[in-house]
């Protein structure tokens, strides 16, 4: 176990270093720093539904309330320092109160699913209908489906006149990726991870071992949205002006989508995911020929239908069966042979 | 005594709304289990088929109750045969597959409609109350919604059709033992279920501005009726509808439609919370 956090470390650092140093050549620095905020959107929902099996629909309210809790936050306060922390507890705290009533409720499945994205759609309506003035939160105004504009962004802690933007904001996303890439590895290797991937395979087979699930899923879930709403705190940065479209349907969707396609179970799928469809999204959206929407449900769907498990593990399995098995051949050999039968339930 | 008739009619015009939203969902996931996100795509689709047949100089009514069903049930024959039949159940990955489905739709509506807002005006006049006026056209949802109800209630309950349909989402090899094949009964209660849906994009598309996107504006509407109302379809969806459209009518009248819709949302998931099986799961057990 500490072999492999050794080894992610560096594959981590490796990994950052390559997208700070060589990624650059290919695609502007502006570019990827939303592709490494979108990766780390998709890391969050990687995360509790990949190894939680939390299927939430509505990663985009906790995404957009990160964003919205910065924004309002850094106008009343004018720096930046105190409104990321917000930015990260708001959503958490959100997170923690929906959590506990759906798990403590025992929903599941399809119900999970349409609560969360009904209290999206919740959240999408309201933020919609604030264009009055008399919808403000301190020096804020909400401004409705027109968004907040004009908000101080990123700076120095202690030292609100130095903005970071440009390339060193891009260099502060690619740490923040791989810091946040680092914990969330530190959380699933941990007895709390591994009980929650347990928890993923058989509910009730954890919680006759003791395991009290409903208080599990919960906070695995509000570290999910923590995530997500770090992330909204970078995309209001980087957007510099944030609507109620973060909330919409579409965002929930590729949120999904990116998962799916990168690989459900991974942590580097999601991200790789999200980065890959949103650099094809951003080329599509530069020819007018096909429309952006029916590429992407194509994908999802050819994805669905060919590929269920997604990118990443698929070329996992490529390996193992080819190359990889040959090199580890001896350690292999007698986990394959006691697999080969599946467990009956 | 004016207002009381004008304010049942509204009622009514909620819940029926919500029936007719509802009940191509309530076949094609009540019933199949497949969880349909194109729903409202489906939807929408009904709505520019009955825009195109009308400007092409077909009658209303005919576009409405004939062309878009059927249209729209054939593109669901096509959408089963190609990508749903292989995923039954499979519930997570039917909602994947039928999201990109939805997905591809609203961007092939762009191409072809143009991201732009079209419609046609409502073929019946409005009549007034007293001092008041209402919408003719809503006496016309509220005939057709409680008509596909009991259409519903009787195909299923009433003829073999409904009961071959029944058994086979029960037990598809029991079914198939007894010499139907389930998977011509999907393929048949596919279509049911998205004429159903292109009926009610037809019949509401007076009503609204139709956009490639509009069908986002139902889904979530539909689904929380649908799981609301549990198990038993028919008793349930309108258990539920009512439920929900007298929910929203109240704090649309008290408050404002905005605060209307939350409202309806907000009580879906207290129900959910409360009830997580639906109504149907407690109340009017075993009944249709």
């Amino acid at each position: 176990m500490i072999d492999s956090l050794w080894r992610d470390s560096v594959g981590a650092v490796l990994g950052i270093a390559l997208l700070i140093w060589v990624a650059p050549l290919f695609i502007s620095p502006y570019t990827l720093t939303i592709l490494i905020i979108y990766g780390m959107l998709a890391l969050s929902l990687g995360m509790i539904w990949g190894f939680g099996g939390i299927l939430c629909f509505g990663q985009a309210a906790f995404f957009g309330l990160g964003a919205y809790a910065y924004v309002i936050a850094a106008i009343n306060i004018g720096e930046s320092t105190l409104p990321m922390l917000i930015a990260v507890l708001v959503p958490a705290i959100f997170a923690s109160l929906l959590g506990a009533m759906m798990f403590y409720g025992r929903l599941n499945d399809v119900y999970l699913a349409v609560i969360t994205l009904v209290v999206t759609l919740i959240l999408f309506k309201f933020m919609n209908s604030t264009a009055g003035p008399e919808y403000i939160i301190g020096k804020a105004r909400l401004g409705g489906f027109n968004g907040i504009p004009g908000f101080p962004t990123l700076n120095m802690p202690g030292n609100p006149n130095a903005y970071i933007w440009g390339d060193t904001y891009f260099y502060f996303c690619a740490v923040t990726l791989g810091v946040v890439f680092l914990i969330t590895t530190l959380i699933l290797q941990s007895s709390f991870g591994r009980i929650a991937v347990g928890i993923r395979e058989n509910e009730t087979r954890m919680s006759l071992l003791g395991y009290d699930i409903r208080a599990r899923k919960t906070v695995l879930f509000t570290i999910g949205a923590a995530i997500a709403g770090l992330a909204g705190a970078l995309f209001a940065n980087w957007a510099e002006i944030v609507t109620p479209n973060l909330f919409s349907l579409s965002q929930s969707a590729e949120i999904i989508i990116w998962c799916i396609v990168g690989g459900l179970g991974t942590r580097l799928g999601p991200i790789l995911g999200a980065a890959g469809l949103s650099l094809l999204k951003f080329l599509l959206g530069q020819q007018t020929l096909i429309d952006n929407l029916l590429i992407t449900g194509l994908i999802l769907v050819l994805f669905v239908l060919i590929l269920p498990k997604g990118i990443v593990p698929t070329l996992n399995d490529l390996w193992s069966l080819t190359i990889g098995q040959r090199i580890i051949r001896h350690r292999r050999r007698p986990r394959r042979r006691t697999r080969r039968k599946p467990p009956r339930d | 005594m004016d207002l009381s008739v004008v304010i049942l009619v509204e009622f009514l015009y909620a819940i029926a709304s919500l029936i007719l939203i509802s009940a191509g969902l309530a076949v094609i996931f009540g019933m199949m289990k497949v969880i349909n996100l194109a729903h409202g795509e489906f939807m929408m689709m009904g709505g520019y088929a009955t825009i195109t047949a009308v400007n092409a100089g077909v009658n209303i009514f005919f576009a409405m109750l004939v062309i878009a069903p059927i249209t729209i049930g054939l593109i669901g024959l096509i959408i089963e045969r190609l990508i749903i039949r292989r995923l039954y159940g499979r519930l997570i990955d039917t909602m994947l597959a039928t999201w990109g489905l939805s997905l591809f739709f609203i961007g092939l509506a762009k191409m072809i409609f143009g991201n732009t807002t079209t419609g046609v005006s409502t073929p019946i006049p409005g009549l007034s109350i007293g001092d008041y006026q209402i919408n003719g056209y809503n006496f016309f949802i509220i005939i057709i919604g409680f008509i596909v109800l009991a259409l519903m209630l009787f195909v299923l309950k009433g003829t073999r059709a409904g009961l071959i349909a029944r058994g086979t989402m029960q037990i598809p090899e029991m079914a198939a033992a007894l010499g139907c094949s389930p998977d011509r009964v999907y393929l048949v209660t596919f279509f049911c279920g998205a004429a159903l849906s292109g009926l009610a994009g037809a019949i509401l598309a007076p009503l609204v501005g139709l956009t490639p996107s509009s069908g986002a504006t139902y889904i979530a509407e539909a689904f929380i009726t649908v799981i609301a109302g549990g198990p038993a379809l028919i008793i349930g969806l309108l258990s539920s509808a009512s439920f929900f459209g007298t929910i929203n009518q109240l704090f649309t009248f008290a408050i404002s439609p905005i605060v209307g819709e939350v409202m309806l949302l907000v009580s879906a998931v207290i129900l959910l919370r409360l009830l997580p099986q639906g109504i149907t799961s407690k109340f009017f057990k075993g009944k249709f």
